[in-house]
């Protein structure tokens, strides 16, 4: 019965896009030069304000925020106040001797009236303060935080008995658990020394998956580019790279600093590659991560935009739902492909760095 | 901006030739040995990834030289 | 260029947050999962291993049996065997015994008919001899003198005369 339900859902899902992102730009199309390069940009980067909805009242468009908490570092000083306040980047906030406008979603320190220098391209080089705002991922972030947190103590909890039939999203998700224990953990770093690196690895790619579906969701709680922003990909690869060498054992050095069996002139050449290879590993994975699932969201947008390229809605609407849809399906491929991948070859690189010699 | 598209076009005819010989190649070798076949897989994708990393760099750096 | 710069902020926040997740799932969610499969997957092992060893010991009982069984049958076909031919011998023993039993009976009778018949036959040559010796003398008395001549004259035919 629940799967029934289930299938329906995904269904909706999968129609929305079209709609939505039709509904957001439809003011636009009115003008007839829609900036779809603006547009896709817009939607894959971070924001201030989380946005539900826009439509059109006596000639204006409206848009519907969800306002998110905005918190600056400026000068030793804590500035805290609510995205509302910006107006769209419309207003300057004013905050005791502090003046800040937002300016293509970025905050920058101005003057009482709000005066950007602009270089010849158009970059404001106003002072940035610290921004520690809860954005749009911030947001993203920690809505799966607590979705990873509710559902795995849910599932934590079914394994009281352990001999009990597994039931529920229980039986959903431990074929999947198992999977990254047996087939990417004991696989990739072996047995003995899995364990102590099977906690990380399964938040890793329970982490990226989730957030990988949630990006798919095309309204409100989703929707975000969270996986597809550098910053996140960033962390992820810089938490496997200092697990990796942290965890990196005596051959794992030699083999880097001092290859054995190779003439020493040849270190000169070999060993800077060796240490220019650590970094480049993870900054792959960040790379990887990053350009698919914006390239994802990218292709959807564009996707999406066909319905303001083609002149007739009749053309132009099932075109892009059919294109939207098949892409949506490849999504949740890719979604869970990359999360497997990085997660793959993070085992890998902390696999190559406990290896034992076996000689 | 034509320089920048003349190089994605290269560096996709790079990776898709990459990544197309390996996955020909673990579909041989799936035929040949099918009861090896996760093992082929997972080899097959740590190659096709580390491939992609390389094209993804290369798309970084033609995207930083626009 | 904006899209690759890492944002403070976000980096910030996401590192908090994936440490704190790593933490929290760590403790009260891989932990008892990893636990728990561990202890199923021993439980089923184990399981299994005693499946085999009594499917093991069956077959050992069933091959134990068997032979109990064989022993049994060969024992109860020699005690069988033996049984006949136990019986067999009685029957000959007594049947021999009967026979020798019967022949001796049989021996011993006619032991006893030859006995008697001689005897009869020697009363019968007695009572004959007397007989013939009355009935001669009655006619001889008649017609001879008495005289010791006759009477050996007919001693001397009885004798030659065979009643056999």
């Amino acid at each position: 019965m629940s799967n029934k339900y289930f299938k329906y859902i995904i269904f909706l899902l999968l129609l929305f896009p079209t709609t939505m992102y039709g509904k957001d730009h439809a003011e636009e199309k009115k003008e007839n030069k829609f900036d779809i390069k603006g547009m896709i940009m817009h939607h894959i980067s971070d924001m201030h304000s989380f946005p539900l909805f826009s439509f059109e009242k006596e000639g204006k468009d409206v848009h519907i925020d969800l306002p998110l908490p905005i918190i600056l570092i400026s000068n030793g000083q804590f500035f805290f106040f609510l995205s509302s306040e910006f107006h769209h980047g419309e207003s300057i906030v004013t905050k005791g001797t502090n003046s800040f406008v937002l300016h293509h979603e970025k905050i920058y320190e101005t003057d009482i009236n709000g005066t950007l220098e602009l270089d010849e391209k158009g970059h404001p080089h106003n002072k940035r303060p610290i921004d520690l705002s809860i954005t749009r991922n911030v947001f993203s972030l920690w809505l799966s935080a607590i979705l990873l947190l509710v559902i795995f103590f849910n599932v934590a909890k079914k394994y009281n008995n352990p001999l009990k039939k597994p039931s529920g999203i229980q039986s959903l998700l431990e074929p999947i658990i198992l999977f990254v224990r047996d087939d990417i953990a004991i696989q990739q770093i072996g047995k003995h020394k899995a364990d102590k690196y099977i906690p990380f690895l399964l938040t890793l790619f329970f982490f990226i998956w989730i957030n990988n579906l949630l990006g798919i969701i095309p309204f409100f709680p989703g929707g975000s580019n969270l996986t597809g922003n550098i910053s996140v990909t960033f962390v992820l690869a810089i938490i496997t790279f200092i697990i990796t060498n942290f965890s990196g054992n005596r051959s794992y050095w030699r083999h880097i600093l001092a290859p054995p069996g190779i003439p020493v002139f040849v270190y000169i050449i070999l060993v800077p590659i060796e240490i220019i290879g650590l970094f480049t590993k993870p900054f792959a994975l960040m790379v990887r991560l990053f350009a698919n699932i914006t390239a994802g969201h990218i292709i959807m947008l564009s996707m999406a935009s066909l319905i303001f390229i083609f002149s007739s809605l009749a053309v132009s609407l099932p075109v892009s739902f059919l294109l939207q849809f098949i892409m949506s399906i490849l999504e949740l491929l890719v979604g869970f492909l990359q999360a497997f991948i990085f997660t793959l070859l993070s085992a890998l690189f902390i696999g190559m760095a406990v290896h034992e010699e076996t000689h | 901006m034509e320089q920048v598209a003349i190089g994605l076009g290269l560096i996709l005819i790079g990776v898709g030739l990459g990544i197309g010989l390996i996955g020909k190649s673990a579909m041989d070798a799936i035929g040949r040995q099918p009861e090896a076949s996760s093992k082929i897989q997972t080899a097959m994708i740590i190659a096709a990834a580390l491939i992609e990393g390389a094209g993804l760099l290369a798309i970084i750096f033609a995207w930083l030289g626009r | 260029m904006d899209l690759i710069t890492p944002e403070l902020g976000l980096v910030l926040w996401t590192s908090l947050t994936f440490l704190v997740l790593i933490y929290l799932l760590g403790k009260y969610a891989w932990k008892p999962i990893m636990h728990s499969l561990k202890v199923r997957e021993e439980t089923i092992e184990y399981s299994l291993r005693e499946a085999e060893n009594a499917r093991q010991e069956l077959v050992t009982l069933e091959k134990t049996k068997k032979k109990y069984m064989d022993e049994a049958k060969s024992e109860r076909d020699a005690l069988i065997k033996e049984a006949k031919e136990i019986k067999a011998k009685i029957i000959e023993e007594a049947r021999t015994e009967a026979r020798i039993e019967a022949d001796k009976i049989v021996k011993s009778a006619q032991e006893q008919i030859t006995a008697e018949k001689a005897s009869v036959i020697e009363d019968l040559k007695k009572q004959v001899a007397i007989l013939s010796v009355d009935i001669a003398s009655h006619i001889l008395e008649n017609e001879l003198e008495k005289s010791g001549k006759q009477q050996e004259l007919i001693n001397k035919y009885l004798k030659e005369v065979n009643f056999n």
